[in-house]
């Protein structure tokens, strides 16, 4: 099975801060990871892989530093990552970058002479949160999709997974080549080897621009293929000033909070 | 490009599971309901599903001028094939300007699948919506980067500009039994050789519905309730309060509750009048996953837990006694 993991370098959010004074994002000095749900994508592809053959390749659209965060999942399991940059492709939305992908999925395969079963995904970037890209590489190349999934199962060239529902989980099958976006996993990802970090770190990883993805569309990448723009962002007012009961008994403490509960006539 | 003035009306997508809606569709009528006034044009309800004229006249009720449906049994479960097919013909042929959707796990499916169709852009899970007042245009605020800041979105080219927006945040608006509007009755068939995935069995893993996003007061519990068994007191309370059981990250990797109580950035955006965190130290992930409760009641043994800093009301102690100490406070409260 041949199984294409899409990843993103975001910021690691445990580290964000917001600056006091102007408000805005601390970005700088902020450690750079692989998104946390891609990690869970990646993983699960790789035991697929174990179990049935063929190819783990990652791809990643990003500046040149990403190719860390491809690195990093050389060293637990994948085959082969491409990292897709171009100025062209930057300021893309979900729409812009879906297509880029999908078009940079369809040149992969040409290259490594395979074609995808799988197509893998986070649900989510933990930056963007928007759980768009996944749905939106399956509409561009016309593939089936099941997102939110818990837990991947082959069985006879089929997949079924495991997608989370209101109060427990659907099993859905589909037939191959599909698109998945992935959740969680019943199990955490593994982690690398020192041998397997410093392997990883020597593998050449291939830049694809535009003139690598000769179908590509560039009207359709970049601010130009975007038809969302930003109009402004800003960081929440945090007014929050709460009442905080310490070194009190129990039962004092309970009571004064479920008065004030009911003074402030919220139940 | 499209003639953006070809396009009219603002709809809003009623999602329905086995001919039942999902609460968020409704409060998608009341936000949308001043828009379309400000605008000047009609708000449509989609119902598309298997018997479900009793849901389109509810919307009708609920605030809506008219609807639309698509009532076919193929459209019993959701499918992501059937659903997007629908959703496509139904924009293309009466090009709405504006189209929301609930932002569930179905509505996060769907979503993208339809604005990639019909090369659109969409705003994910939104929690303010308005007027661009220079230019017309929807202006979609959500929260991004785990809830540490906010993004305003537009889509001035392109139509319909459409938003998944989170369930819990806008509440429904009053029922109004004697409301009336059209129900257009539109028939989109689909083959089931089109419909690429099959539910194979659905596996209910709590004994009622645990429906997190639309649930009015919410108990979770953190780490620090210590075990699977401890869980028992934090029902009581959710018991006593008619409240839903919630759970942190940690308590689910732990194997003390299934993912389907989880609450936070991998599990559910929750939006509660009342929301108790109890033992949860307050990691930005579950934070920005109850960002949409009006009143959030911390208990945690550490005074510097960062919950205290998002919590109306904060009591530092042994959860174990706070507990129980609530439960007969609300007791006594109600006698």
């Amino acid at each position: 099975m041949n199984i294409c993991v899409c990843i993103k370098q975001v910021p690691d959010t445990n580290e964000i801060k917001v600056d006091p004074v102007t408000h805005t994002l601390v970005r700088k000095g902020v450690p750079s990871v692989v998104n946390p749900f891609d990690t869970y994508a990646q993983e699960v592809g790789v035991r697929l892989k174990e179990k049935l053959g063929g190819k783990v390749i990652v791809i990643s659209m990003g500046p040149e530093q990403a190719k860390d965060a491809i690195k990093s999942c050389l060293a637990v399991g994948a085959d082969a990552g491409y990292l897709i940059s171009s100025r062209k492709f930057g300021g893309s939305d979900t729409l812009a970058t879906s297509y880029i992908l999908s078009e940079a999925i369809k040149a992969v395969e040409e290259r490594e002479g395979l074609k995808f079963d799988l197509i893998l995904c986070g649900k989510q970037a933990v930056d963007g949160d928007t759980a768009q890209v996944g749905p939106e590489i399956a509409e561009h190349l016309d593939l089936p999709q099941i997102t939110y999934a818990l837990d991947i199962i082959e069985e006879d060239g089929e997949i079924q997974v495991k997608r989370e529902c209101d109060d427990g989980y659907d099993m859905i099958s589909t037939k191959l080549p599909a698109v998945v976006t992935v959740v969680k996993l019943p199990y955490e990802p593994r982690y690398p080897t020192i041998r397997s970090k410093m392997a990883a770190k020597k593998k050449e990883i291939p830049v694809l621009t535009e003139d690598d993805i000769p179908a590509i569309n560039l009207e359709r990448c970049g601010l130009s293929g975007s038809p969302t723009k930003v109009k402004k962002t800003y960081t929440p007012v945090k007014e929050k000033n709460g009442v905080k009961l310490q070194d009190m008994e129990a039962a004092d403490a309970a009571n004064q909070v479920v008065k004030l509960i009911y003074d402030a006539k919220i139940l | 490009m499209a003639n953006l003035a070809d396009y009219k009306n603002i709809w809003v997508f009623i999602e329905t599971e086995c001919g039942k809606p999902k609460n968020v569709g409704y409060e998608l009528i009341n936000v949308a309901k001043p828009l379309a006034k400000e605008k000047g044009c009609e708000l449509v309800a989609i119902v598309i599903g298997h018997n479900i004229e009793s849901v389109a006249k509810d919307a009708i009720c609920y605030g809506a001028d008219s609807a639309i449906i698509v009532d076919r049994e193929e459209y019993e479960m959701y499918t992501t094939d059937a659903f997007a097919k629908a959703m496509v013909a139904l924009v293309e042929k009466y090009k709405p300007e504006t189209l929301m959707i609930g932002a569930t796990n179905n509505g996060r499916d769907l979503g993208p699948r339809v604005s990639c169709r019909l090369k659109t852009g969409l705003t994910a899970d939104c929690t303010a919506i308005d007027i661009d007042e220079e230019t017309g245009n929807i202006a979609w605020t959500r929260p991004t980067f785990g809830g540490n800041l906010m993004a305003t979105i537009m889509c001035p080219d392109n139509r319909p500009q459409m938003g998944t927006v989170r369930p819990g945040v806008f509440k429904k608006g009053a029922y109004d039994e004697t409301a009336t509007g059209d129900i257009i009755k539109e028939d989109i068939a689909v083959a089931p050789e089109e419909i690429r995935t099959s539910l194979v069995k659905r596996v209910k893993e709590v004994s009622e519905s645990i429906n997190l996003e639309e649930a009015e007061i919410i108990v979770s519990g953190g780490r620090g309730v210590g075990s699977a068994e401890n869980f028992s007191i934090l029902k009581e309370l959710a018991d006593e309060l008619g409240a839903t059981l919630g759970c942190s990250r940690a308590v689910v990797d732990a194997g003390w509750m299934p993912h389907a109580h989880q609450v936070g950035q991998s599990g559910k955006n929750v939006a509660p009048k009342l929301y108790f965190a109890i033992g949860i130290s307050g990691a930005i992930q579950h934070v920005a996953g109850i960002s949409g409760a009006d009143t959030i009641v911390a208990v945690n043994k550490d005074p510097d837990a960062p919950i205290f800093d998002v919590a109306d009301y904060g009591i530092v102690g042994n959860l174990n006694e706070v507990v129980p100490a609530l439960i007969e406070a609300f007791k006594a409260q109600k006698a």
